[in-house]
């Protein structure tokens, strides 16, 4: 489960899942790189989604949460 | 053990084709998938489909299921024991699913000579784990030890998959941020044949703050004001994560108005925003002379708070 290929990475650099940040040209990736790379691969396999249907889903993802969290707050 | 109905679980007929099943199991997945379901169950459902899937959707389990007939879900059962002979089964399916005793007694012993194939298996290396755990906000603000106690699978001596609870001593870094991750480098799997250890991510959220609400790097907190405090401007005391301060609010200000304290969020790298946002606290008008105040304040101001909406 952990051990995904760097193609797939590259692909999702490309496809804007993850950020990169080029330093002397090797690439580094923001703190929340990790968790993002893990929920991308679990659409991809379990609900069998591909690239820009994972990129959608895991924005889509995140505005719900951060919505979530504020309707919380207002309780 | 219990017999599963993988069609029920589904919601297909017995003759479905495998297009019907296909889309019977992306609406299933779509609903209970964990990470956006919002089912109480979903993870136990979630598996559950992908173990009927797993079957139905390969000819030759869905044949050799068909062979063991219709029978009421949960009694209980023993494949005969010429059953599944003269089928070929590939590896087993998704990940780092469990599956129940029922799949694994139909297809578990085909599927596990089969394994290996799965791609990305390295011998020598255990593989990484992953947790996710809920911190105080104190923890990030300061950095500091805690203590966690995880739910870690394992394979034991005779190969089955258990559950194990540990505790971990954990240096939190000040200003880690929610969604960011803590390595535990060798706190991971053992290696099958003694290779390196892999690594224990633990991935961190905060737990709800009494006082302060976390956005990303920034934090903000309500702060009630007088409502003279806020139409005059004042200097009033505020809390911030890093102690009481003197906050000038300017004249003018409603409820509402926030105001940045610049750098006073969380301690990362750069440091976030403090936001406090205005609440106008009223004075309780409960003896006549408070009374009388509001009365001759109503007097002195013509204010309409409803103009607005035509009334």
């Amino acid at each position: 489960m952990c051990h995904v290929e760097e193609r797939h990475i590259v692909e999702f650099v490309e496809e804007g899942v993850l950020n990169v940040v080029e330093v002397r040209s090797e690439w580094h990736f923001t703190g929340d790189a990790l968790r993002r790379a893990r929920l991308a691969v679990r659409l991809e396999r379990d609900l069998e989604l591909n690239l820009a249907g994972v990129a959608l889903a895991l924005d889509l993802i995140e505005e719900l949460q951060q919505l979530r969290r504020e309707l919380e707050a207002k309780r | 053990m219990e017999f599963k109905d993988y069609y029920k679980v589904m919601g297909v007929a017995r003759d479905a084709t495998e297009a019907q099943i296909k889309q019977a199991y992306r609406k299933l997945a779509r609903k209970y998938h964990p990470d956006v379901s919002k089912e109480k169950d979903a993870e136990a459902r979630f598996k559950e489909v992908g173990e009927a899937y797993e079957v139905l959707k390969s000819p030759e389990k869905r044949a050799a299921y068909d062979q063991l007939g219709q029978r009421r879900p949960g009694e209980e059962f023993r494949p005969p024991p010429d059953w599944g002979s003269g089928f070929e089964f590939s590896g087993a399916g998704p990940g780092n699913s469990t599956y129940s005793d029922f799949f694994d007694s139909l297809f578990g012993a085909q599927a596990r000579s089969g394994r290996g194939a799965r791609g990305d298996f390295h011998p020598d290396r255990g593989e990484d784990h992953h947790a996710k755990v809920l911190l105080d906000l104190e923890a990030s603000l300061q950095g500091g030890a805690r203590t966690f106690t995880l739910r870690m699978p394992e394979i034991d001596d005779e190969g089955r998959l258990v559950s194990k609870d540990r505790t971990l001593n954990v240096q939190v870094p000040k200003g880690i941020l929610a969604g960011q991750q803590i390595r535990l480098a060798g706190q991971g799997a053992r290696a099958p044949g003694g290779g390196t250890q892999g690594d224990l991510y633990i991935e961190v959220d905060f737990s709800p703050h009494p006082l302060y609400r976390v956005e990303g790097r920034d934090l903000s907190m309500e702060l009630p004001v007088a409502p003279w405090e806020a139409a005059l401007g004042a200097t009033v005391k505020t809390p911030t994560p890093n102690g009481t301060v003197d906050l000038k609010i300017p004249p003018g200000s409603h409820a509402g108005s926030k105001l940045r304290l610049r750098g006073r969020g969380i301690p990362a790298t750069p440091p976030g925003d403090f936001y406090v946002v205005l609440q106008i606290a009223l004075p309780p008008a409960n003896d006549d002379e408070a009374k009388a105040a509001y009365a001759a304040f109503a007097a002195v101001l013509p204010f309409n708070p409803r103009a607005s909406l035509g009334v």
